[in-house]
């Protein structure tokens, strides 16, 4: 890979109590699907970012289990409701075991 | 970014173009085998239990122009309380080497089951969705996506 991938979110900065927010995300990411075969014949192995998980005050909200079948640079949006101010943890998780990390803060008023 | 690499020669296209002349022949009989491969997956997860309509909306494009990025949106009619609420969606499709596309998993803090992602599609095939409520219920869609480029790489 020639980046390091960078996780990029867009979440509302405040919202009132019980407010539906959407939350999107995206980050840069080949997504091999280890389908794809290189021009010497070879199967190129599979690297994806698997799972991508959403926590709000380390509670999880929100979790999607991706396949390969996710284009690259994946996009990921869902909705939260808002209860409480307080901070989103973000984690994507590769098949090579690294974790990319995002967090964002949310206020409540 | 993701072509790049896999460059032809103009015999390899020749020959590309004559087995996808073959695949478009052969490929009723292709996407019957892996409507099975779909339906082994759900059987996988969910045994033989009994599927109801209605409830989903499953929002994908009639027609792909490139089947490497396909928007997906999922929507699931639920009060999203606490008693009440979508547990997890599966989205399948079934042209793709390999059916499975993305689990969700929804908490009642979602507020709505709602989420979109972009996929890959290898073929004109159809999408198939399922959704698990938290008082066991289970509901299924399916839509229709038309590809005009093949996302696998080929």
């Amino acid at each position: 890979m020639a980046t390091k991938p960078t996780p990029r979110v867009r979440v509302p900065t405040q919202a009132k109590p019980g407010e539906l927010i959407e939350i999107k995300t995206l980050i840069s990411h080949e997504m091999e699907s280890g389908q794809r075969k290189d021009a010497a014949g070879k199967v190129v192995p599979r690297k994806i970012i698997n799972k991508f998980t959403a926590a709000f005050n380390g509670k999880t909200v929100f979790e999607a289990d991706w396949n390969p079948a996710i284009s690259a640079n994946p996009y990921q949006s869902f909705f939260y409701k808002a209860a409480e101010s307080g901070e989103f943890t973000f984690t994507w998780k590769d098949d090579d075991g690294s974790d990319y990390v995002a967090s964002n803060k949310l206020t409540v008023a | 970014m993701i072509l790049k690499s896999v460059e032809k020669t103009r015999r390899e296209t020749l020959a590309m173009a004559a087995i996808a002349g073959l695949a478009a022949i052969l490929a009723p009989r292709l996407s019957l085998a892996d409507e099975q491969a779909v339906a082994a997956e759900i059987k996988k997860l969910y045994g033989d239990k009994k599927f109801e309509s209605g409830k989903i909306k499953l929002d994908v494009p009639e027609i792909a122009e490139n089947g490497l990025v396909v928007p997906v949106n999922v929507d699931i009619e639920s009060p999203m309380t606490d008693a009440d609420y979508v547990k997890s969606v599966h989205v399948f499709a079934e042209g793709n080497p390999l059916p499975a596309v993305v689990s969700y998993r929804f908490t009642p803090a979602c507020g709505k089951a709602s989420a979109s992602t972009r996929m890959r599609l290898a073929e004109t095939q159809n999408i198939v969705c399922i959704a698990e409520m938290s008082n066991g219920k289970l509901h299924m869609a399916k839509a229709n996506v038309k590809v005009t480029i093949g996302g696998c790489g080929g």
